[in-house]
Order: C-alpha cells, then sequence, then structure tokens
C-alpha cells in the first residue's frame, strides 16, 4: 500500500513514473531511428526490417501495448504533476524573471502535448495507414514489393519515399522532431535527477549529453524527409 | 563620497490576507549606494511616514545574511538575483540611478501574504516538525574523532546546513516547490551518523508533508539553486529522491 501511494501520490513518486516511463519512450525514440535510418540501406534491407518486425505479432503486439502503458503513464504523470504544480502558485509574478530554468524545461508540458499530437498523427498515416491523412491520393496499405520465388510483401520503403515527398506533411514531421529534441535536451537529465542518479560530478555531462543527445535524434530523424524531399527514392514514385 | 542614486519602486501593497493588493509606486531619492536594499526601503518607509502614510511592510531581522527573514522578490529575481546573496546584504550600488525596480513578496500557496511583502512561512516549520530532527538524546558536544566521520561526509552535510529556511526557492521555483528546502533539511541530518537510523522515516514524513502544505514538485528548472543565497546544491534534491525512494521500497 505504501509503495502505490509513494509512487502514485506523492509529488517524488509522480516523477519517479515520468521518468521510468520516459526513459523507456527514449529507448524507443533510439530503436525506432536506427529501424527508420535503414531506408539509407535501400529497399530491400528497410523492407526486410519491416517484414521481421511484423513476424511475430504476439511480440509486437507485446511491445505496442507496453510502448502505450508508457506513454500513458508519461502523459498522465505530467498532467496530474502540472495540475499540482499550477495550484502552488496561484497568484502570478507581475515582473518574473525565470533565473537559470532553460526554455526547454519551461515548456516540457506543452512541447510533450505537441508531440503527443504528432504521434496520433504518424500513427495515422504510418501505422493504420488511412489513406485520407497522408495527402497524396494513394493507400499505403496497398503498397507492395513483388519478389521472384517469394511472397510479396508490404513496401515500407516506397510508403516512406511517398509519405515524406508531400513537402506538408514532412515539414510538420520535421517541427514534431525539432520540438522532440528540445523536449529530450532537459528530459533526459532531468531524468537522472528525478531517479537520484545525478550528481555534482555528473551534471555537466548528463546536461552536456542529453543536448547531444537531442541533437543526434533530431538530424537522424529529420534525415530522412530532407533526403526523400531531395531526390531519394525517386524511382519507386508513380 | 558615495554616489546618490535616485530610483523608483513599484511596491506591492495588501492590507492584509483577505485584500486584493495592488502595486503602488514611490519614488527613492537621494539614496546613497552603500546602503543595503533594506535600508533604502528604511528611507523610503522614514518618508511615507512622514507625509501621514502607511510604511511599506517587510520581514527583516539580522541583516547579515544568516537569518533567512528577509523575503523580497526584486525584479522578478527572489532577493534580487546576486549570486549567494540576501535581500538584507544586497548593496544599493548594484543598481542604477534613475531604475525603476519591482519588489514583490513571494508568491505560493503555501506562502499566503500576510501583509504587503510579508508571507506566511509557517508551512516550513510544520514541514520541520515531522522529521527535521533526531529522535534519541545525543548527549553534549562529543570529544573530538569520538565519532569518525569523514572529511567529505561533513563538509556535504555542513553544506546542507547551510540553508536558512528563507523560502527563495519556493519563490523561485516555477511549480513553487520546497524540493530545495526539504532536501536540505533531510540531507544535512540524513548524512550524519545521529541522523542515520531515521533517514528514511524522515524523508517519507517531509516530502508528504511538503505534498500537504501545497508546494509543488520539481522540474529540475535549476532556478531555486540560482536564487539559493546560501548556493545550496541540486545535489541535495537528487539525494532527496534516493531516499524517499528507499523510504517507499522499505
Amino acid at each position: 500500500m505504501k509503495l502505490i501511494t509513494g509512487i502514485f501520490q506523492s509529488t517524488l513518486g509522480r516523477k519517479y513514473i515520468m521518468a521510468v516511463s520516459g526513459a523507456a519512450l527514449v529507448f524507443f525514440v533510439v530503436g525506432h531511428l536506427m529501424g527508420n535510418l535503414q531506408i539509407f540501406l535501400g529497399r530491400e534491407v528497410i523492407n526486410a526490417y519491416g517484414e521481421f518486425l511484423h513476424s511475430v505479432p504476439e511480440l509486437l503486439w507485446g511491445a505496442r501495448i507496453g510502448l502505450l502503458a508508457m506513454v500513458g503513464l508519461h502523459i498522465w504523470s505530467a498532467v496530474s504533476l502540472s495540475n499540482d504544480n499550477k495550484a502552488a502558485r496561484p497568484i502570478a509574478y507581475e515582473n518574473w524573471n525565470p533565473t537559470a530554468a532553460s526554455y526547454a524545461s519551461r515548456t516540457m508540458l506543452m512541447s510533450g502535448l505537441i508531440i503527443a499530437t504528432f504521434i496520433i498523427y504518424h500513427l495515422l498515416h504510418y501505422t493504420l495507414q488511412v489513406p485520407g491523412i497522408n495527402f497524396t491520393g494513394q493507400d499505403f496499405g496497398t503498397f507492395e514489393e513483388l519478389r521472384a520465388g517469394h511472397d510479396p510483401r508490404h513496401d515500407v520503403y516506397r510508403m516512406m519515399v511517398v509519405g515524406f515527398s508531400q513537402p506538408l506533411v514532412a515539414l510538420f514531421y520535421i517541427c514534431a522532431i525539432g520540438l522532440l529534441c528540445l523536449h529530450l535536451s532537459h528530459g533526459v537529465s532531468a531524468a537522472f535527477q528525478s531517479l537520484g542518479l545525478k550528481s555534482k560530478t555528473w551534471a555537466p555531462i548528463l546536461d552536456k549529453g542529453a543536448k547531444v543527445f537531442a541533437i543526434v535524434v533530431f538530424v537522424g530523424y529529420a534525415s530522412i524527409p530532407t533526403a526523400v524531399l531531395l531526390g531519394l527514392g525517386k524511382e519507386v514514385m508513380k | 563620497m558615495a554616489n546618490k542614486l535616485n530610483l523608483t519602486l513599484k511596491v506591492w501593497r495588501q492590507d492584509n490576507a483577505a485584500d486584493g493588493g495592488r502595486f503602488e509606486t514611490y519614488p527613492a531619492r537621494g539614496i546613497d549606494e552603500d546602503m543595503s536594499f533594506l535600508e533604502m526601503l528604511d528611507v523610503v518607509n522614514e518618508e511615507l511616514i512622514e507625509d501621514g502614510k502607511e510604511p511599506i511592510a517587510f520581514d527583516s531581522d539580522c541583516r547579515e545574511g544568516i537569518c533567512g527573514t528577509c523575503s523580497l522578490v526584486i525584479n522578478g529575481i527572489p532577493h534580487g538575483g546576486r549570486k549567494g546573496t540576501t535581500a538584507c546584504q544586497l548593496h544599493m550600488r548594484n543598481f542604477k540611478d534613475g531604475q525603476t525596480i519591482s519588489i514583490e513578496p513571494w508568491r505560493a500557496r503555501a506562502f499566503p501574504v500576510i501583509r504587503d511583502l510579508i508571507v506566511d512561512r509557517s508551512a516550513f516549520d510544520r514541514i520541520i516538525q515531522v522529521g527535521g530532527f533526531v529522535s534519541v538524546r545525543t548527549g553534549g558536544t562529543p570529544d573530538a574523532n569520538s565519532m569518525p566521520i569523514s572529511k567529505e561526509v561533513s563538509d556535504k552535510a555542513m553544506d546542507a546546513a547551510q540553508c536558512i529556511g528563507c523560502g527563495a526557492c519556493v519563490a523561485a521555483c516555477k511549480n513553487g516547490s520546497a524540493m530545495l528546502f526539504v532536501a536540505a533539511k533531510v540531507s544535512h541530518l540524513n548524512l550524519l551518523p545521529q541522523g542515520k537510523p531515521e533517514k528514511t522515516r524522515r524523508a517519507e514524513r517531509m516530502v508528504w508533508k511538503m505534498d500537504e502544505e501545497g508546494f509543488g514538485g520539481c522540474s529540475v528548472t535549476g532556478s531555486c539553486e540560482a536564487v539559493c543565497p546560501k548556493e545550496i546544491s541540486l545535489d541535495f534534491i537528487a539525494k532527496l529522491n534516493r531516499d524517499f525512494a528507499l523510504s517507499v521500497f522499505k
């Protein structure tokens, strides 16, 4: 009982939840990036990777449900803490100087909520492949790679190329990744602090490391729509 | 001969806890730059009294930076933004002639305004009452080295014990969080042998009391550490996070 109330009700406990769920999501962000970057290795490689991910539905759905639970816990703890935090300062300062607090640290809820909106769009776009929202007039669900001697498989490569060839969609994607970068630049090192794993010795390394990590994530993800807009995969466009 | 400053003060005035409050503007003329911020307010108050007006109510006691009583948000920063300095030790030479200075009380639900710039900080006392002590009698001053404590540990405990409980951390935090105060108070006892036996219970009780008093949570923005007149480190918040986790899983 003490465990449940301590973790789910106290401010510190809810920060543990936020940090642990955030860490899980950071692992996903890295894994997803590794997967996506295989687009640069060619159609064969990334389509095989897509086929591999879908090969064991139990594992795939286990991962998906786990991720959804992490997203749920992350958002719940953020909203619940944010409500408490706002209530703790009912009267705002007239003249306010946010001393030492970075822009990222002051806008975590907003950047997080916009990223959540993007994730919903992103899932509809590439996971559920709802044709109406990709603004290309094509149905990604019908994209198949035909191979001699094998069953046809889903053409992930073509889906990514066609999807990002729509400039507004690519721009929205890059903006959302930019916000994710901002969110991570604070969140990654703050998670260590919330879990009590930060110290004066490690603080500069963690703070700088979080920023470098965030930039690497941004460059990695943004490189894909940018490459498509610059002509990657033109051969599969019809 | 020290330079004289002419300033404009924009001060929060509030008759009592129920009053809505408002800003009022006062001139501060011929202020000696070697005065402290509170001495400047004393001068302004003298003039207000001579004009038959109510003087500005503000808290102060030792005026040498060790009691933690002064509590002014000066130009949007608790204690005025000079590193490791309380408002009473902030000298007017840090301001420019002709400058407008805004002065507000600490703003937090847990620190209700009593009058003008004075807030009720008894929430801090109630947090101390649930765990900021050692329960057993530890006797008088022990003989030197009878209880070996390494220099690193004693330095760290002393750093935490520097907290004067002024509440600037709460005032600066965008969440009105008291984490730095609680972390300092928990750590300075938890680090030492006399405080160790009650380590997890202390963290648990003081954290719950902090939440109950209506302080917000920590967002790791670092504002508290930046304004703390005793430069208490965020390290202690990490330690509090560890100690509270131990209490939860115990």
